[in-house]
C-alpha cells in the first residue's frame, strides 16, 4: 500500500518529467517506489516507442509535408501518448533551448526532424547534442550558417551557440564569437530543391572544406586550427556552461527562475541546487542523464511542488491525458495544437530565438480565459472517458461528506494542493448540496453532475495554473 | 485628429496570407499585366474601373460604391526593403515594426498603451478572433481577445448545466485578492479578474444592440458584426483588431480570390451600413493590410509570394483617393519578379497614430516614416 504523500510525490515527478498521468497510474508507480520511477524515466528505451505506422496510417501528412497545424498534432499526439514521457519532455525542453521557429525556416519537416534529433539524444551528452545541433539542417538555415564562408563570416549562428545555447552572455568576447564563426564555415546545407505542390524536401548537412577557414583561431584562450568540433569542445568544458545548463534545467524542471536574459546579473534562487548539477555535470562529463538523475532524486526537486507556471503545452497535453479522449489517433488532435498556440506557445514556431518568455509570462488575459475554458472544458464534461472514470472512483468511496468529496477530487487531478481560499471556496460549493451520494439512480445522476462542476472549477482555480 | 468629441477608433483587418495586389487593384489597360497573368488574370471587361489605369476586382462592388462617396484610401506600393517573402517572418515585420530583428512587442500594443497608460480600461483594445497577434502584445497591457462575442466569457464552455452566475461568482472568489500567496498568484488574481470584468461588460454589448443590416454568414462578416455591437455600446475601446484569410493563392486562385473578396466586400459595406444607421460612423476609420503582395506572374493556377501590396483606409473622415503611386510592371523595375515596394508600411501606421489618435507615434513604429494625408 501507498500513502498519500508517496502518491502526491508521483504527481509532481510525473507533471515535471513528463506530462502527468491519472491517479489510478500514480498509485501504481508509487508502489514500485520513488527510485524506480526516476530510472525508468531516464531509460526510456525500455519501453515501446509512438507506433510509427499507426501515426503514419491515421496522420499521413505528420512529417509536416503540409506544414503546421499537421506537424504540431503529430507531437501533440506523441507527448499524450508515449510511454517514454520523460524522452519527450526533454524534447520539449531542447525545443525551448534550441527554439528554431518555422517562421523563418519555413520547412516543416525539417523542424520536425530537429525534435526527432533532441528525441534521440536529448538524454546524452551536452557534446554530441550541441555537435548535432550545429549540423542541423533547421538550425543552420534559421541562424544563417549557411551564409558562413572563409573570408566572409555571418556570426548568428556563432553568437546564438555562445549567448543562448551554452555559456550565457558576459561569458566571452565579441572576437570570440568571430574566431567561433570562423570555425563553423564550410558547415552548410546541400542545395535545396525548391518546394513541391504536396510540400517541401528534405534538407542535408554538408561540410564543404573548400569553405572552411582552417587557419589559426584563438577562441577563450584556446589556440589552433579550429573547426566547428573543437569550439563545442571548448564550450562544453566552460565552467559558465555547466551552470547555464544547470539554470536552464532548474527553470524547466524545479522552479520558475526570472526570465534567462537577466542570468548574468540575477543569481540563482537557489544557488545550492545549481551547484549540485553543477557538479553532476562536471563528474558525469555533461551527461544530461546524470545531471537528472540528481535532480529528480534531489530534496530541492521533491519539495518545489507547484512552483512552476505550466507552459500551454504542459497545460494542453497533461489536461487532454486526464481527459482521456485522446488515446488513439482521430479528428481533434489539431485543435489540441491551435489550443497551444491559442495559449501563447506555437509549437514548431516559438517567437524567436530567445524562445518563449515562461512564467508568469506564461500569462495574460485572453491566455488566461484559454487555459481556464479549455482545462474546465475537458474536465468538467463527464461523458469523457477520463472524467467518467474519475466519477467511477468518486463512486467506489460510497457517500462522501464535503470535505471528503473535495479532496477526493482534487487528489485525482494531481493531487492538487490548493490555497486555503480556493479550498474555502470548493468546500463551499460542496456544502451546497450537501453529502455526495449514490443510493438512487436519481441521487447518482446528480452526484455525477455535481462531480463535473467542482472538477470544472479545480481546473478554473488559479492554484490549477501551477505544475 | 477627428472632429466628433468621441474618441477616435481604429479597426485594423489584417489579411492574412498575403492578398494579390495585382487582381485586386488591376492595372486592366496594361500589356504586362495580361501578358503576366495568363491564367489568373481578370479581363478588362470584368475590371471595376477607377480611371483609365486601374480598376477594381469585380468583387469590389461594394467597395467601389464606398470610393465613390469619397471614403476609402488607397495606399499602393506598400512594403519594407529586402521583403522576406516569408508570412510569418513579414507578418511579424508588419506587427512589430521590426525588420532587422526579431521583435516581440506589436505595434498595436504600444499604441493601446499609451491611449491608456494607467490601463484603467480593459477594453482599450480587443483582438476578435482565435489567439492574439502579435500586433497586439505587449507586457502589461490588458487586451481581450473574444473568438465569439455570443459565446465569450470566463467558463463559458462548461458543459454541466450549472448556474453560470454561481459558477462565475465562485470564479471571482478564488481569483479575489485576499487568497492570495505570493506575487504569482497575485499576478494570475489581477489577470483574471480584468477577464472577468472585460468579459462581464463585452457580453452586455448584444443585449443593446439592434440594426436593420443583415450581415452574411461568413466569418469575416460575424467578427465585423461582433466589432459592431461593441463599438456602438460605446465601451471605450479605440483599437479593434480581426482577420480575415488565408490569402495565400498558390493554387486555384481564381475561386479563392473571388470567395475572398465577395465576403469582404460585402462584410464591410455592410458594417457601414449599420454605423450609418446608427449615426456612428464619424470617429472610427477602418485600416486594411496584408503582409505583402503576391508575384507578377502566375504560377499556371495561382500566383506565388511577391514584396509591395495595397493598404485601404475607410471611413467617413477619410480623404478618399489613392495615395502613393502603383510600383512599375516593366519587367526591368520588378525586384525579383515583384512589384518594388515604394512606400514603408511604417508611414501608413505613423499617419494612423498621429493624425487620427493624436499620438507620438515615433517611439511606436520606431523612427520617422513619411506619412499621409488620407485624415
Amino acid at each position: 500500500m501507498t500513502n498519500r504523500e508517496d502518491t502526491a510525490l508521483m504527481g509532481h515527478l510525473m507533471r515535471r518529467a513528463g506530462f502527468g498521468a491519472t491517479y489510478d497510474e500514480l498509485v501504481d508507480k508509487a508502489g514500485c517506489g520513488y527510485e524506480t520511477a526516476v530510472e525508468d524515466l531516464l531509460n526510456p528505451e525500455q519501453f515501446e516507442p509512438v507506433d510509427e505506422e499507426l501515426l503514419y496510417r491515421f496522420m499521413p501528412g505528420y512529417e509536416g509535408a503540409l506544414g503546421p497545424p499537421l506537424n504540431q498534432a503529430e507531437w501533440v499526439y506523441r507527448m499524450i501518448n508515449t510511454q517514454r514521457p520523460l524522452e519527450e519532455k526533454m524534447a520539449l525542453f531542447w525545443h525551448q533551448l534550441f527554439a528554431t521557429g518555422n517562421s523563418k525556416v519555413d520547412n516543416p519537416p525539417e523542424i520536425t526532424q530537429q525534435i526527432a534529433m533532441f528525441r534521440r539524444c536529448g538524454l546524452g551528452k551536452f557534446r554530441d547534442i550541441l555537435l548535432e545541433l550545429a549540423q542541423n539542417p533547421a538550425m543552420i538555415f534559421w541562424l544563417d550558417n549557411n551564409g558562413n564562408h572563409r573570408g566572409a563570416i555571418n556570426e548568428n549562428w556563432g553568437r546564438e551557440l555562445l549567448e543562448l545555447f551554452s555559456m550565457g552572455v558576459g561569458n566571452y568576447s565579441e572576437d570570440d564569437i568571430k574566431e567561433a564563426s570562423r570555425a563553423f564555415t564550410g558547415w552548410t546545407i546541400g542545395p535545396k530543391i525548391p518546394r513541391n505542390p504536396l510540400g517541401r524536401f528534405y534538407w542535408n548537412f554538408e561540410y564543404r572544406p573548400e569553405d572552411h577557414d582552417d587557419s589559426e583561431k584563438t577562441f577563450l584562450g584556446n589556440t589552433g586550427n579550429f573547426n566547428g568540433q573543437d569550439i563545442i569542445n571548448i564550450v562544453v568544458d566552460q565552467p559558465a556552461t555547466a551552470r547555464f545548463l544547470a539554470r536552464h534545467l532548474y527553470n524547466f524542471f524545479v522552479a520558475d527562475e526570472p526570465q534567462v536574459p537577466s542570468w548574468n546579473i540575477t543569481p540563482p534562487n537557489d544557488p545550492d541546487a545549481i551547484d549540485r548539477l553543477i557538479a553532476a555535470y562536471n563528474e558525469s562529463d555533461g551527461d544530461i542523464r546524470s545531471m537528472l538523475r540528481v535532480l529528480f532524486n534531489s530534496d530541492f526537486f521533491k519539495q518545489a511542488r507547484f512552483s512552476r507556471v505550466k507552459s500551454p503545452a504542459e497545460l494542453v497535453i497533461s489536461t487532454a491525458r486526464l481527459a482521456g479522449n485522446f488515446t488513439q489517433p482521430r479528428p481533434g488532435f489539431n485543435s489540441l495544437a491551435f489550443e497551444c498556440n491559442y495559449q501563447g506557445q506555437e509549437l514548431l514556431n516559438p517567437p524567436s530565438v530567445e524562445s518563449w518568455h515562461t512564467g508568469s509570462e506564461w500569462i495574460d488575459g485572453g491566455a488566461l480565459v484559454r487555459r481556464v475554458n479549455f482545462a474546465a472544458g475537458l474536465l468538467g464534461d463527464v461523458s469523457l472517458p477520463g472524467v467518467r472514470s474519475m466519477v467511477g472512483a468518486l463512486r467506489d468511496r460510497g457517500s462522501l461528506g464535503p470535505d471528503e468529496f473535495v479532496e477526493a477530487c482534487l487528489e485525482m487531478v494531481g493531487p492538487l494542493e490548493v490555497s486555503d481560499g480556493t479550498r474555502a471556496e470548493l468546500l463551499d460549493q460542496a456544502r451546497g448540496d450537501g453529502e455526495l451520494s449514490w443510493d438512487t439512480e436519481e441521487d447518482a445522476t446528480r452526484s455525477e453532475k455535481r462531480a463535473g462542476v467542482m472538477l470544472a472549477l479545480i481546473a478554473a482555480s488559479r492554484d490549477f495554473q501551477f505544475a | 485628429m477627428t472632429t466628433t468629441t468621441k474618441d477616435p477608433v481604429v479597426v485594423v483587418l489584417q489579411m492574412t496570407g498575403a492578398n494579390d495586389y495585382l487582381n485586386t487593384i488591376i492595372p486592366y489597360t496594361s500589356g504586362y499585366y495580361h501578358d503576366a497573368r495568363p491564367r489568373v488574370g481578370i479581363p478588362e471587361d470584368k475590371v471595376i474601373p477607377i480611371n483609365d489605369e486601374l480598376g477594381f476586382n469585380p468583387q469590389m462592388g461594394p467597395i467601389k460604391k464606398l470610393w465613390d462617396e469619397g471614403k476609402v484610401a488607397i495606399i499602393h506600393g506598400i512594403g519594407y526593403e529586402n521583403s522576406p517573402r516569408s508570412h510569418f517572418r513579414s507578418m511579424d515585420i508588419w506587427h512589430t515594426c521590426e525588420p532587422d530583428i526579431v521583435g516581440t512587442e506589436g505595434w498595436a500594443g504600444r499604441v493601446i498603451r499609451d491611449l491608456d497608460p494607467k490601463g484603467e480600461n480593459v477594453l482599450k483594445g480587443i483582438n476578435f478572433g482565435q489567439g492574439l497577434p502579435r500586433a497586439l502584445a505587449l507586457r502589461g497591457v490588458p487586451i481581450t481577445s473574444v473568438s465569439s462575442l455570443e459565446t465569450y466569457g470566463v467558463l463559458s464552455n462548461v458543459p454541466v448545466e450549472a448556474e453560470r452566475d454561481q459558477l462565475l461568482d465562485r470564479f471571482a472568489r478564488m481569483y479575489s485578492p485576499t487568497v492570495g500567496t505570493g506575487a504569482v498568484m497575485d499576478y494570475l488574481g489581477q489577470t483574471g479578474r480584468d477577464a472577468l470584468k472585460g468579459a462581464d461588460i463585452v457580453r452586455s454589448a448584444p443585449e443593446q444592440y439592434s440594426s436593420t443590416v443583415e450581415y452574411a454568414d461568413t466569418p469575416i462578416a460575424k467578427y465585423l458584426r461582433d466589432i459592431s455591437q461593441v463599438y456602438l455600446a460605446d465601451l471605450g475601446t479605440q483599437m479593434f483588431y480581426t482577420q480575415h484569410g488565408s490569402f495565400d493563392s498558390h493554387f486555384n486562385q481564381p475561386p479563392m480570390h473571388t470567395k475572398l473578396w465577395t465576403d469582404m466586400s460585402s462584410a464591410i459595406s455592410d458594417f457601414f451600413d449599420d454605423l450609418a444607421e446608427h449615426d456612428a460612423g464619424d470617429n472610427l476609420i477602418m485600416v486594411l493590410f496584408t503582409e505583402f503582395g503576391r508575384r507578377v506572374r502566375d504560377n499556371g493556377t495561382g500566383t506565388d509570394h511577391g514584396a509591395a501590396g495595397a493598404a485601404f483606409v475607410i471611413g467617413n473622415q477619410v480623404k478618399g483617393g489613392m495615395y502613393s503611386t502603383y510600383p512599375s510592371l516593366r519587367p526591368e523595375d520588378l525586384s525579383q519578379g515583384d512589384l518594388a515596394p515604394n512606400y514603408d508600411f511604417r508611414g501608413l501606421y505613423a499617419t494612423v497614430i498621429e493624425k487620427w489618435l493624436g499620438l507620438d507615434s515615433v517611439p511606436i513604429v520606431g523612427g520617422n516614416f513619411e506619412q499621409l494625408d488620407f485624415v
